[in-house]
């Protein structure tokens, strides 16, 4: 077979990797600035939730919480009579974005920490309800301190999608698999992905630089 | 400036206050009054006290004994029939719609342009319209002689600048009193006089009660109906500007004058 030919199933997979980092980047930032956000909370229900999220996910590999929700969940499930299958991708994105959303909460918590306290301060002088000040002072002050490490962990969140092949799910490195097993042209096959993964990774890059420009730009202003 | 002094009925008042730091006792059972459109000018030693009086009064900073008054109504409690219980969020956000500060350190925010710093607050916390804030926010700022830079980033202005946009942006709450912890202090030598002739034009409206704490002793002596010298968490002595200045009667206050004023000494 020409390589040539590999190129359409493996562009199908690649499209699937794309989808799965873009909704899991997406829904894991979320997680991150909720559980982010709560770990700083005086709630303690909620500090206490939030902790234990970012320490079960960061102290246990990817691999094993994806199989606990696409094949544990099911079945505990069914012992408390509801329906916990999901479909491949839906437990691929949510055990991607759980993950990610475990780091990124840390990063959220970090920067937050980081706003001088003098912010605090004044918003407080200017008698800014807690939520405002969050809002309006904090965050626009934290996020782009934020930017360049979400750049980093979107970046290993697209190269963590080839664990959902696992599951049976289309994505580039399942499609590159079922071609190699064919062909046994390993070679060509790995190469191609190689590059596949690193371009798409080149391109993701550049956009979270540019999200990074786009959020900091008052940092830049008269610069 | 004005007698405001010898009327009874003072906008600010320290009853018995005290403020420890762990065992670090910083404010020993402080008695302070201000009266309203009163300016009063705190001066003393480092560590004596003078920038936590301010920073109790904007709820900075919490109390450990004695009651705190503003307009009357305690600060840093809430009246429950005779007695008095801690203050609520919502109690305090009330009070401190009275009072404005200004830090020695600006701190403008920097992720807003300089007529947004001034209109956000107005907006966000009193609702104020857009529009009304902007026209507001141009009015304080040609006040502050910054109308130029109304669209400029904190980071693109002078310490000084930042300092007028600093006193604006307190000013755009229309406080009753303004808190002023050594505004000038950060500020470059050639940068302190701009800003001083700022607050000077402040001392001049008769309903505005003024606290400063500053080192500027100069100006202290012009702008102030009374100067309170702070030593160890008390008001050591204090008057009007003249008798504190040319004859204070503690050894202590002449000390501190004679360190502060001839520092070559
Ligand atoms: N957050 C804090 N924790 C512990 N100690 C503090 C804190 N804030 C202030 N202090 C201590 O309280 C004392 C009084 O501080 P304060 O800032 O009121 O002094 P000050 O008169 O304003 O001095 P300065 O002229 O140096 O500004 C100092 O000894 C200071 O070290
Ligand atoms: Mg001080």
């Amino acid at each position: 077979m020409e390589w040539t030919s590999y190129l359409a199933p493996l562009s199908q997979g690649a499209w699937v990797t794309v989808q799965l980092t873009v909704y899991s980047t997406i829904l894991g930032g979320l997680c991150a600035f909720v559980f982010g956000l709560g770990k700083l909370s005086h709630n303690p229900l909620l500090k206490g939730f939030s902790v234990a999220y970012i320490e079960i996910f960061r102290g246990t590999s990817l691999l094993v919480q994806l199989f606990w929700i696409y094949f544990a969940l099911p079945i505990m499930g069914q012992a408390i009579g509801l329906d916990l299958r999901f479909p491949p991708v839906v437990a691929g994105v949510v055990a991607l974005a759980l993950n990610i959303g475990a780091y990124g909460a840390e990063v959220v918590r970090g920067a937050v920490q980081a706003v001088p306290k003098e912010q605090y301060e004044a918003a407080t002088a200017l008698n800014f309800t807690s939520r405002k000040r969050l809002w309006r002072i904090t965050l626009p002050q934290a996020i782009p301190e934020m930017m360049p490490t979400f750049g980093n962990l979107a970046v290993q969140n697209l190269k963590d999608t080839a664990l959902v092949s696992l599951i049976s799910l289309g994505d580039l490195a399942f499609r590159a698999e079922q071609i190699r097993n064919f062909t046994q042209d390993s070679v060509t096959v790995y190469t191609l992905v190689l590059f596949m993964y690193f371009g798409m990774a080149l391109v993701l890059t550049a956009c979270m630089k540019l999200l990074e420009r786009y959020v900091g730009r008052w940092r830049a202003a008269g610069r | 400036m004005n007698d405001a002094t010898n009327t009874r009925d003072p906008i600010i008042k320290f009853d018995k206050v005290v403020k420890r730091f762990g065992d670090h006792v910083v404010l020993d059972e402080l008695d302070f009054e201000v009266q309203r459109g009163e300016k009063v000018t705190i001066i003393g030693p480092s560590g004596s006290g003078k920038s936590t009086v301010l920073r109790i009064l904007m709820t900075l900073e919490e109390i450990n004994d004695g009651v705190v008054y503003v307009g009357g109504e305690p600060l840093w409690h809430q009246r429950k029939g005779d007695s008095l219980a801690p203050a609520s969020e919502q109690h305090l956000r009330q009070m401190r719609s009275q009072l404005g500060m200004v830090f020695q350190q600006f701190n403008l925010f920097p992720h807003m342009t300089v007529l947004r710093n001034l209109t956000e607050a107005p907006v966000q916390v009193l609702g104020v319209s857009k529009a009304e804030a902007r026209k507001r926010g141009m009015e304080l700022l040609e006040m502050v002689g910054l109308t130029d830079q109304a669209n400029k980033y904190p980071h693109q202005l002078s310490g000084g600048q930042q300092q007028r946009v600093g006193i604006a942006r307190a000013l755009a709450m229309r406080p009753k009193v303004m808190l002023f912890d050594e505004p000038t202090s950060a500020l470059d030598p050639e940068l302190v006089g701009e800003v001083l002739n700022v607050i000077r034009s402040l001392a001049d409206e008769h309903d505005l009660t003024m606290l400063l704490v500053t080192h500027e002793m100069h100006f202290a002596r012009q702008v102030s109906d009374r100067i309170c010298f702070f030593d160890q968490g008390r008001i050591k002595e204090q008057g009007k500007p003249e008798e504190i200045f040319t004859a204070p009667k503690e050894e202590r206050t002449r000390a501190f004058l004679k360190a502060v004023l001839d520092p070559d000494d």
